[in-house]
């Protein structure tokens, strides 16, 4: 049935591609503008967050781990998205948000203390430009926005970038955040990384509207559809968003088409709820392979190198997990303590009951 | 010194930190060019400007998210929410955000921030307008609770709280914004956050309330003095954290002890009071201590709001519940 003239129209969105499947460029005008360097340096951390993924859940069985969320399969949203930033853009992660906030200078000890349930890890070195990662869904997406307002509002050419999954675009926090900064236009940029899940609940039941991006719409502000397997097209997409932001012209809302190969987190059971040939399917399109065989192609990469990133991942990661375990055990006494900048009286006398 | 209510002395501990720290912005729904709701922000978006006073889209929650990203880069917010059944909506972001900032973050994150909001009985307002929520406050770790009762102590206060680097939940009684004017030094100052103030000595009875209940409780006292019943009464003033030795000692003194609160009975300050009453004074009383609340029912109608308050007569009557034990 044809639209009526007094019917809002809304035209279906093409995720943007840079890359085939197969690595090959099919969409030239929009390929990043990138150095040789800078490519190996993102296949880099592609394969060095996949190691990392692989070994955090074997080290969450082991017991050494405490929460994690798993991330394989969302490395170009991940990754791609945090390459595209500034050192000093600003960073409000979900909780499956850890790489970006490792890749923009949290050291991984801490992201391991994090999942511990140990306060050093929420302890962000000064000059990293991240909060810890938001377990409450949708609460992340207001203080980008508050973030943003106060770069505005300094005059600084600096952007906030807040994440948050397909399920979290159902928050009422999402929609006020998005709102916030199409009223103020802020420099904020909100990312939607709609792995097709929330836990067991598929995109059909979170929300009939034909895409996310579209949700930019009753906001006001800027909403592009990316494929979010495709890590050029990634960067090509966070990049764009951040010079429109730093140039004043307000927000961007992203949703990045993903998936992820593990269960939402190691209490989940994906047989419950996905079929091998959803699965079969997804894993043609890995980021992994189809950054690999583009850079293969030009002579940047091959199957050696990955053996040897991931080598050195897992030694990194086994130096840094010892670290995690080494730091010293907190006690109720420093928790007292963190509470205000100055600890009251009452508190004060409560450190008695644990000395 | 000049004459002030207490909405005016609210009003002015904004304008005095607005000019004494630049890092000081204040916004919510309708405070900026009409002033709010109350005029409580009047004039000031006039006097520093749109960049430090503004409006906001009608959402609590963001606008009490908002703050707490401007927190972490080093802004001082002062977040109005237009009434206090509002928080329901920012309470993530009050409650759970804010006020766990720093302990999230192990101190490299905080939240100098002030929620605002208006509260309290006996104007007849629309629904959830006038609701008494500071137990949910009171029991919420890393934020301060603060319920003035006089211009004087709103002022100091409020300029306390904004120079807080932690989060503040700041009450303000509807019935008390113009019921009076008092003396306010012109000039910026501070009440201490967490010291309450002897409003009126006595020797048989410690008689606790904080805000418009400071007030009832005094008229009560003036009653009980024409039976010869000597009352003590105590404005918290602050209820996180609670001034416990101001109260001891008075207790020390009367021996004898009730708690007035507008909320309704069942926990909130008044159950908190009393327990810690029990843990540092139990040897110094001569009778339980009782509470003067509201019933446990939702806040009451506009039209039996009255009847529902807690009343001089409610008062009278517990005190001498207590002293004749």
């Amino acid at each position: 049935m044809s639209k009526l003239p007094y019917e809002v129209q809304s035209e279906p969105v093409t995720p943007l591609s840079v890359l085939s499947p197969e690595g090959e460029v099919v969409n030239e005008a929009y390929l990043p503008n990138l150095t040789d360097d800078q490519l190996k340096e993102i296949m880099y951390r592609m394969v060095f967050t996949r190691t990392w993924d692989e070994r955090a859940v074997n080290l969450g069985r082991q017991g050494r781990l405490g929460f994690y969320a798993p991330v394989s399969g969302q490395e170009a949203s991940m990754v791609g998205s945090e390459y595209a930033l500034n050192k000093d853009d600003f960073v409000c992660p979900g909780y499956r948000d850890m790489p970006q906030i490792v890749w923009h200078g949290l050291p991984l000890y801490q992201a391991f203390l994090y999942s511990r349930g140990h306060q050093h890890g929420g302890q962000i070195p000064e000059g990293v430009h991240v909060l810890m990662p938001q377990i409450i869904i949708g609460a992340q997406i207001l203080h980008a926005t508050g973030v943003a307002m106060a770069f505005k509002k300094k005059g600084e050419k600096r952007v906030a970038i807040t994440y948050t999954g397909d399920g979290g675009s159902s928050e009422g926090d999402f929609y006020e955040g998005m709102n916030f900064a199409g009223a103020f236009k802020l420099p904020v940029i909100y990312v939607v990384q709609n792995n097709g899940y929330a836990i067991t609940t598929p995109y059909e039941k979170q929300t009939a509207a034909q895409s996310i991006a579209h949700k930019a719409l009753a906001a006001g502000i800027r909403g592009v559809q990316v494929d979010g397997m495709d890590v050029l097209a990634v960067i090509k997409a966070v990049s764009e968003a951040a010079e429109r932001g730093r140039n004043g012209e307000g927000a961007t809302l992203i949703e990045m088409i993903t998936y992820r190969y593990r269960p939402h987190s190691m209490a989940d059971d994906t047989t419950k709820y996905r079929t091998k040939d959803e699965e079969g399917e997804w894993s043609l399109k890995d980021p992994l392979v189809r950054f690999g065989k583009y850079l293969e192609k030009k002579g940047l990469w091959s199957d050696e190198e990955t053996a040897r990133v991931k080598e050195e991942a897992k030694a990194t990661v086994n130096e840094h997990i010892k670290k995690a375990e080494a730091t010293e055990k907190m006690t109720v006494s420093g928790l007292i303590d963190s509470m205000f900048e100055h600890t009251p009286a009452h508190l004060e006398a409560q450190k008695a009951d644990f000395q | 010194m000049a004459q002030m209510n207490m909405k005016e002395a609210i009003r002015d501990a904004m304008r005095v930190e607005l000019k004494n720290d630049p890092n000081v912005y204040i916004f919510g729904e309708d405070v900026g060019k009409v002033g709010g709701v109350f005029r409580a922000t009047e004039g000031l978006q006039g006097e520093f400007g749109e960049d430090r006073v503004f409006d906001t889209p009608l959402a609590e929650s963001a606008i009490a998210g908002m703050a707490v990203g401007m927190g972490i880069q080093g802004f001082r917010p002062v977040a109005e929410i237009q009434f206090v059944g509002f928080i329901y909506e920012a309470l993530d972001q009050m409650f759970v955000q804010a006020a766990r900032m720093r302990y999230r973050s192990g101190g490299r994150y905080n939240s100098p921030i002030v929620f605002r909001t208006p509260f309290g009985g006996g104007v007849k307002a629309a629904e959830l307008h006038t609701d008494s929520l500071e137990g949910l406050a009171i029991q919420t770790p890393g934020i301060k609770v603060i319920v003035p009762s006089n211009p004087y102590d709103a002022k100091g206060l409020l300029v306390a709280a904004i120079r807080d680097n932690d989060p503040v939940f700041f009450m303000e009684h509807l019935n008390l914004y113009h019921a009076f004017r008092a003396e306010v030094p012109e000039e910026a100052y501070t009440v201490e956050i967490g010291k309450a103030n002897v409003v009126r000595e006595g020797s048989d009875v410690t008689i606790i309330a904080y805000g418009l209940m400071v007030h009832t409780a005094v008229k009560a006292a003036d009653e009980l003095e024409k039976s010869g019943i000597k009352a003590e009464v105590i404005d918290l003033r602050t209820l996180v954290p609670l001034d416990i030795e101001t109260i001891v000692a008075s207790i020390k003194k009367t021996n004898r002890a009730i708690v007035v609160q507008e909320a309704q009975k069942t926990s909130g300050a008044a159950a908190e009071i009393i327990a810690q009453i029990n843990e540092n004074a139990i040897l110094h009383l001569e009778a339980p201590v009782l509470r003067v609340a509201g019933p446990d029912t939702v806040y009451p109608f506009a039209q039996v709001e009255d009847a529902w308050l807690p009343s001089t007569a409610r008062i009278v009557k517990a005190v001498n519940q207590v002293i004749n034990f």
